[in-house]
């Protein structure tokens, strides 16, 4: 098949531009491990307490480490379960201090939610039957609203929290 | 080339295809519009309409119904141009037609009556009521036997050609149909085998994440089936429009040949985000994913290579004065034009979206919206509208005045100033973290919402100019269908030069090219599922209450 000399020079510039970037993505992915989340990991969705990560006292915040927190967090329609306040109120805020690593891990009991930290890179899908997790260091100070980005009902729009990073 | 003239009976399957694809614009329009009014804040629905009622009613007349109509309907004119219709092929069009009549039928009652409120990705576990899901089963059944109805055409040509090459635009249907084929396999499978026992009672719980997958396996190469027309009329019409020869008939059929093989495998990169996949075969699917960059490419060049020669055949002897005597004031070139215009930001957004890691800023945020909105609804829709100038009254007998054209031309404007503003303002409110598919919100209030809601407003500026640009379409459509002139307007088809080179034959082998795509889906795709399947969850049972069903 004849290719005329111009498009050649086309083709391959086009293809050494694709070739360099997918080498880049691959090399973050495989090389620096910054693979979208991804961990096979499920959990009944009726029961989701039986996960010892989903039980009522141990939804929320919690420090780990120095510096290091974990989030649990049981997404129904249409709302986040982050745990209560000492007084039994829901909590609605999620106040770590910045420079802290924290670790997101997220479960559905009834349809698909969305999670997203807008204005980060923690982005998930919250699907019945698998365990979301996503760790990321919050490095800018703010209000972070938390949003359900997967249409999940009629309250879609009415499910919400806040990460404050302090 | 022979080409083959309209019989009554014929133009009429045709513009039935095309009666469906207009009111559907009407109709999926003003839903548009209403969403971003809602939106804005500033407005509430009447009678207790539900947002997502609307946002599911949009997305799908305008996402499957619109775009399945006319494409069936353009490429069953496109094969009966070029390979011709035999009376018993005839009727099968129009069966294809009422199967697909009636589905959309059934499933548009669901959705209006409020038991369907799912979108037009259904994602279990929400529970739609049954007819919905029947209604959508026999859209797919009816584009199935369009589809098999073509490769009908083209085989018995062939039988009467022997040792012919197929006519361009006969291949490029059928490639076009197989993928279509292949790929709705696998939401066919979803719904009949999974979901509609489901959403019947006959089976208690679904995979969720199988479910998805196959929606997904399905709803990428969805995409290329609304562009792959819109690229016939590029390779082969627009050429003819401006006066000029097909670029290459073997290096289109190249380009479609590759689409066929690197549309289907690469469902996962809109999965990217989701806990059940492994993330190596994600990546590998993002790696296949970029490969249709090279057939993009391959038509971006011999577009362009198009308008020279033809500008520097007449005459036009500087670097780029080719490009100004191309007929910008006939409609025919320029909506087509401005969409391939829009693909180089659309498709550049494309490239974002698909990769592995960049995809978790942007996953589910407007941006997306901002991206298809580019893509299919300028790129794909306005080569239809060029299609459409001449394709209808070539189908009614009558002529495509040059007040039309004008009025053509005012709708591309509009179009055009209209998606700028919304698409744009999609993508930056994407950006800084705006979610899609919800209705008004003000969520926690604060900074970072307040700076949403202002893009909110500019989507609702540029979906009132797109909507006014729908109903001057419309307007332009009634005219071509019952009131312009009577007259001929022409089937335009490019030529190929004298002296073209030959196709090689082996462009023509379908074994080959079909063996090879599914070779490639069964690598991408053998191993995740079987994954999939082994460590599934409990299944879900339905959910009804959430869309508002009881």
């Amino acid at each position: 098949m004849h290719l005329h000399k111009y498009e050649k020079v086309w083709l391959v510039f086009g293809l050494a531009s694709l070739v360099l970037f997918l080498l880049i993505i691959g090399f973050a992915a495989f090389w620096k491990g910054t693979h979208p989340q991804s961990h096979i990991e499920t959990i009944d969705p009726q029961n989701v307490e039986a996960n010892e990560a989903f039980q009522p006292d141990h939804l929320g915040l919690t420090e780990v480490a120095d510096g290091k927190y974990v989030v649990n967090i049981v997404a129904s329609a249409f709302n986040y379960d982050f745990g209560k306040e000492e007084d039994g109120t829901a909590t609605k805020t999620i106040r770590v201090p910045k420079g802290s690593t924290v670790l997101f891990q997220v479960t559905s009991k009834d349809v698909v939610h969305g999670f997203q930290v807008a204005g980060t890179n923690v982005n998930m899908m919250v699907e019945p039957g698998h365990i979301s997790r996503f760790e990321s260091v919050m490095k800018n100070g703010g209000e972070f609203t938390v949003v359900c980005n997967e249409y999940c009902g009629i309250g879609h729009h009415l499910m919400f929290g806040t990460v404050e990073v302090y | 080339m022979e080409l083959f003239n309209f019989t009554k009976k014929e133009s009429r399957l045709y513009m039935a295809f095309m009666y469906v694809t207009f009111i559907s614009l009407l109709v999926g329009g003003l839903m548009g519009l209403l969403q971003t009014l809602v939106r804005s804040g500033k407005y509430t629905l009447p009678f207790n309409i539900d947002y997502y009622t609307i946002l599911t009613t949009h997305g799908v007349i305008l996402g499957l119904v619109l775009t399945t109509f006319f494409i069936v309907g353009f490429q069953f004119s496109l094969m009966g141009k070029t390979v011709g219709i035999s009376d018993k092929q005839l009727k099968w069009g129009w069966i294809s037609f009422w199967v697909m009549l009636v589905g959309t039928v059934l499933s548009a009652w669901m959705i209006l009556t409020g038991e369907a409120s799912v979108l037009y990705t259904f994602y279990t576990p929400l529970r739609a009521h049954p007819i919905f899901y029947i209604g959508l089963t026999l859209v797919i059944v009816g584009s199935w036997i369009a589809a098999f109805t073509n490769f009908r055409q083209l085989y018995v040509w062939k039988k009467a050609h022997k040792g012919e090459k197929s006519p361009l635009l006969a291949f490029m249907v059928v490639i076009n149909m197989i993928m279509w084929f292949v790929a709705t396999l696998g939401v066919a499978y979803s719904v009949i085998v999974l979901i509609l026992p489901w959403s019947l009672g006959y089976v208690a719980t679904v995979n969720v994440l199988l479910t998805r997958t196959l929606f997904w396996y399905f709803g990428h190469p969805l995409v290329y089936f609304w562009l792959l027309p819109a690229y016939m009329a590029w390779y082969a019409i627009i050429p003819k429009i401006i006066g000029g020869k097909l670029f290459s008939d073997s290096l289109a059929r190249l380009a479609f040949i590759l689409l066929l093989m690197f549309s289907i495998p690469v469902g996962f990169h809109h999965q990217l985000t989701e806990p059940g996949i492994d993330p190596t075969w994600k990546f590998i699917q993002v790696v296949l994913t970029f490969m249709v960059v090279i057939p993009s490419l391959m038509t971006a060049f011999s577009l362009f290579a198009t308008f020279e020669i033809t500008g520097r055949r007449k005459g036009y002897k500087s670097l780029f004065g080719w490009f100004k005597k191309l007929p910008w004031k006939d409609v025919r070139f320029l909506a087509p034009f401005v969409g391939m215009a829009a693909f180089i930001p659309g498709g550049a957004g494309g490239i974002i979206n698909a990769s592995h890691q960049v995809n978790s800023l942007v996953h589910n945020t407007i941006w997306i919206t901002g991206h298809f909105h580019l893509t299919v609804a300028t790129t794909v829709i306005l080569t239809f509208f060029g299609i459409a100038y001449w394709l209808i009254p070539h189908l009614t007998g009558r002529r495509l005045t040059p007040r039309l054209n004008k009025l053509g031309i005012i709708q591309t404007f509009i179009w055009t100033i209209g998606m700028t503003i919304m698409s744009t303002s999609m993508h930056i409110q994407g950006l800084i973290g705006g979610p899609r598919r919800s209705a008004f919100s003000e969520y926690a209030g604060g900074d970072q919402v307040s700076t949403w809601i202002s893009y909110q407003m500019w989507q609702a500026v540029g979906g009132t100019i797109l909507f006014i640009g729908i109903l001057l379409m419309f307007y332009i459509f009634i005219q071509l269908a019952f009131f312009a002139p009577r007259g001929y307007e022409e089937y335009p088809i490019a030529e190929e030069e004298l002296d073209a080179e030959k196709t090689p034959k082996i462009l023509e082998n379908w074994y080959l090219w079909i063996g090879i795509t599914v070779a490639l889906i069964l690598f991408a795709y053998t191993i995740p599922m079987i994954d999939i399947i082994k460590h599934s969850p409990p299944g879900s049972i339905p959910f009804d209450w959430p869309i508002g069903r009881s």
